[in-house]
């Protein structure tokens, strides 16, 4: 039965996750994380009243990182639903319609798909003020082309399945035959896709924040680090202060991995 | 020859939308540049024509793009506005550092993941792969600046129990004579948590890539004729198997090499190891346009160029993609 | 030297499947000579190239192997590691079927005909083993340019040519061919089994042919046996078998197979109805039944084993006769 269920592990962490993302706000009030109302001692390891320690303002390091994935996953969330759109979108048209305006796309693809992230990020976050906006731009533009070419493959394997021909021939025009054919067939795809860039999509975030990039009135796991940082809490030795954001990033990464992992073995599409 | 010439004409095609993405970013982007040089000053419009007509700015974009684009591949990428020096030669100085801190991390990265990654590979869901395959999925999906944080205060600050081994900053110990005698030596001594940290995340694609190949080679029919002839078991797996699996693992790779680039600019932060990365983000504090660009440009290049060489390698390694 | 005498005694192979065992081989026993080459016969599935495999021990790990196994006296099921590997090759070679991955895809064919030489002849150097294996290569027909080529470039008979320089780079002392003629074309089919009987007789092997083409054993084997969902079911000389069949299946096999030049032969009906019993599943009594002309009640209930059958003839049937 445990075996059985263990599959599910996946999913079950990611849904922890939006739980306590969307619960967070009821329990600790906004205030309670403004650096200048903080009322514990600065700097100080776990304890009864501070299970987590606090950072050097005085917050309780354990609200900061149960309020921390709010931001996270907001922004990654909205970073991947235009990735994955944007790339989706285009790997339809270029697998389905082909063609020389198929062609050119599969080079626009190509062309953004080897575009180095944090390279990018950076010179984003030069040009533009930070705040979520670089952030968001920066993972959009650097995610969406590896979306589409994962998607564009699973598009040209439907394509050249035998049914398509004969549901071409009946007369289907192409709207239907995406939207009862094509989609159906690729959606596991979209969706483990989705899942996986979700993953870096929060991470990356994560490290734009700790840059400095992010916006600065938002608490999240990158901003905890980077005031850590900043303020020299890493130089004293505060490991109470870098441990908790760090370990709950990646537990939270592993989960839409495993999630990505479970919904590719469904056996609806041929993902393997 | 034709084929060096198609090689330069494919490397120029693929460096053209880094050049384009420069452009707006670092041209259009930033708004008028004629306000930003006169800033502060009280201009006339007249003056500010002036400034304009002189900067080229009133030319049409496309001509703007061409003067640009011959800038740049005559190596002027302005002057840096901190250091008031030509940016390449800013610039010159981190090549260095950063190919030293990619280069080392990428050869133990694939060194470790490619022999991890055939052991998990060879029997899959045995108790060798369950942990080395769980520990290279945790690793992946660690930010690479955390556990570089994480490396600095364990083991170049020391918290706890453990002792602050390493240094926590740059390149060379500031204070001569403060850490090992030679240079190469020091230097060596200040790459080891930087190539550790960018190692630790690096070698889980080799695991996972190299993993996934030698699986898909197990039941071919040459293993089975490998046996057969009698070589062992270890034998079998290293010289018939993984050489199968390596050309598979080598192009999949060609793909992420922008991942290592971007590691390498986040452990140069978390270390101050003054490379390509770290002049990067410290000229976010100005904002030091020209040097932001010109690393912007560098490193997309960078990778550019590392995925062309990488698949000319792997052309060569496999005898069915050479011409007959 | 005492004549080359391998023994299959008694010889069961189940394997593990994913619903349950699965009874490849049930019960066989054969004996091959040096000098008389045998004939394997029966469709896909009967257990053929199972038996081919378990003589190197070559089967997946899980799999249950009964009964024995001997080779010039040694028993290969209970041999040791080091014993079975110094046997795989030296002792007994496999002739595999020439499909494309039946070699290393990105090896030449040199260097795979040769690697068993060093493997089992310490102390050869590399240039020696490769002498070797272009000597052998070019006794088996190859032209020239074949060694330093890679499998792909070589044609299908090519590759089964190469196979069986292979199997004799070594010497050994019985030879196992598993459908060496199933990817070759027509022409070839007959030089290639022309080959291996050749080298047999000259070299004193010991040949064991298996294949679905009953005609082409007819005309290389002295002996014949005929496999039936794992077990042997008819077995004797070639002449008497093809000639006057005792056993229902091997008169539907012979019929099966068209004669050249007789009109009549394109009206028989040929074939038989029904599928090969699935292991997992074999009927209760002689797993032939359920597609046997003769059946009887008794047939259902029987399972029968080989019994002797007139003059080293030797048949699993409760009612053995010729075709009605």
């Amino acid at each position: 039965m445990i075996r059985r269920g263990l599959p599910l592990l996946g999913p079950a962490c990611v849904a922890g996750y939006l739980l306590t993302a969307v619960l967070a706000p009821l329990l600790i009030p906004a205030g309670r994380l403004d650096p200048v109302r903080a009322t514990g001692p600065p700097l100080t390891p776990p304890s009864y009243r501070f299970p987590l320690g606090t950072d050097s303002a005085g917050r309780s390091v354990l609200e900061l990182t149960l309020c921390g994935s709010r931001w996270s996953l907001l922004i990654g969330v909205t970073a991947t639903v235009l990735a994955v759109g944007l790339g989706a979108a285009i790997a339809l048209a270029s697998g389905h319609f082909g063609g020389p305006g198929g062609a050119v796309l599969d080079r626009v693809v190509e062309w953004f798909v080897i575009l180095p992230q944090l390279p990018f990020a950076v010179a984003l976050g030069g040009v533009l003020a930070p705040g979520a906006l670089p952030v968001l731009l920066a993972i959009a533009v650097t995610s969406w082309a590896g979306v589409a070419r994962v998607v564009r493959a699973a598009v040209l394997a439907v394509e050249a399945e035998p049914y398509l021909e004969r549901v071409r021939a009946l007369g289907a025009g192409h709207v239907h035959q995406l939207r009862h054919h094509v989609l159906p067939a690729v959606r596991p795809v979209v969706l483990a896709t989705a899942s996986l860039t979700l993953a870096n999509a929060v991470l990356t975030e994560t490290t734009l924040s700790f840059l400095g990039l992010g916006d600065p009135t938002r608490v999240s796991w990158g901003s905890v680090l980077h005031d850590a940082a900043v303020t020299g809490a890493v130089t004293a030795g505060a490991w109470w202060c870098l441990l908790p954001p760090g370990l709950a990033l990646i537990v939270l990464v592993l989960g839409f991995e495993a999630s990505a992992r479970l919904i590719g073995s469904i056996p609806d599409g041929r993902v393997r | 020859m034709a084929r060096a010439s198609r090689w330069v004409g494919t490397a120029v095609a693929r460096l053209l939308p880094v050049l384009l993405l420069g452009f707006v970013l670092f041209r259009l982007l930033p708004g008028d540049p004629a306000l930003a040089l006169t800033r502060g000053r009280p201009a006339t419009a007249d003056q500010l024509a002036a400034t304009r007509h002189a900067l080229g700015l009133d030319r049409p974009l496309v001509t703007q793009f061409v003067r640009y684009l011959g800038a740049v591949l005559r190596g002027d990428l302005g002057e840096s506005f901190e250091y008031h020096r030509p940016v390449w030669r800013v610039l010159a100085g981190g090549l260095g550092p950063t190919l030293l801190l990619a280069g080392t991390a990428t050869v133990f990265a694939a060194a470790i993941g490619i022999a991890t990654g055939a052991r998990a590979g060879w029997r899959p869901g045995g108790r060798t792969d369950k942990l080395s395959t769980g520990t290279a999925l945790t690793l992946w999906a660690t930010p690479t600046f955390w556990l570089g944080l994480v490396l600095l205060v364990a083991l170049g600050v020391g918290a706890g129990p453990l002792p602050g081994l390493f240094p926590v900053a740059g390149m060379r110990s500031a204070v001569p004579g403060a850490g090992p005698p030679w240079p190469a030596l020091d230097v060596a001594w200040h790459l080891v948590l930087p190539v550790a940290t960018l190692t630790a995340v690096q070698y889980a694609q080799y695991h996972l890539i190299m993993r996934a190949s030698l699986a898909a080679q197990r039941g071919a029919p040459y293993l089975t004729l490998a046996r057969a002839k009698g070589l062992r078991d270890a034998g079998v797996r290293d010289r018939h198997a993984v050489p199968n699996a390596l050309l598979p693992t080598i192009t999949v790779l060609l793909l992420n090499i922008g991942v290592v680039v971007s590691g390498t600019v986040a452990v140069e932060v978390v270390f101050s190891w003054p490379g390509l990365g770290y002049l990067a983000f410290h000229a976010l504090d100005v904002p030091d346009l020209p040097v932001l660009h010109g690393a912007f440009l560098l490193l997309s290049a960078g990778v550019v160029t590392t995925t062309m060489v990488a698949d000319a390698v792997a052309r060569r390694f496999d005898p069915r993609l050479r011409p007959p | 030297m005492t004549a080359a005498d391998l023994r299959l005694q008694d010889l069961s192979v189940t394997y593990r499947g994913a619903r349950g065992p699965v009874p490849a081989v049930r019960s066989v026993t054969l004996a091959i000579a040096a000098g008389a080459p045998v004939g394997l016969a029966g469709e896909s599935g009967s257990g053929k190239s199972t038996i081919a495999h378990a003589v190197l021990r070559l089967l997946p790990p899980g799999t249950e192997l009964t009964g024995q196994i001997l080779l010039d006296g040694e028993d290969v099921v209970t041999m040791g590691w080091g014993r079975l590997r110094a046997v795989r090759w030296a002792g007994a070679a496999i002739v595999f079927q020439g499909a494309l991955h039946a070699l290393n895809p990105i090896r030449r064919v040199v260097d795979q005909v040769a690697e068993p030489v060093l493997i089992h002849s310490a102390g050869t150097t590399h240039r020696q083993a490769r002498d070797r294996a272009a000597e052998m290569l070019s006794r088996v027909g190859l032209p020239a340019g074949t060694s330093a080529r890679y499998p792909h470039q070589l044609s299908g008979g090519q590759r089964q040519l190469a196979l069986i320089a292979m199997a004799m780079v070594c010497s050994p002392r019985f030879v196992i061919a598993d459908e060496p003629t199933s990817a070759v074309d027509t022409v070839t089919r007959a030089r290639v089994v022309r080959l291996l009987t050749a080298t047999a007789a000259e070299q004193d092997i010991g040949l064991l042919l298996i294949s679905h083409d009953l005609t082409l054993l007819t005309t290389a084997c002295t002996r014949l046996a005929v496999m039936y969902a794992g077990r042997v079911i008819e077995h004797g000389p070639t002449a008497d078998l093809a000639s006057a069949p005792r056993h229902p299946y091997t008169a539907a096999l012979l019929a099966a197979a068209p004669a050249v030049g007789d009109p009549a032969a394109r009206y028989r009906p040929r074939g038989l109805p029904g599928d090969p019993p699935d292991p997992t599943a074999l009927p209760p009594g002689c797993a032939f039944q359920p597609r046997c002309p003769r059946a009887t009640a008794a047939c259902a209930t029987t399972d029968v084993e080989l019994r002797a059958d007139g003059p080293a003839r030797r048949t699993a049937c409760l009612h053995p006769g010729p075709a009605t």
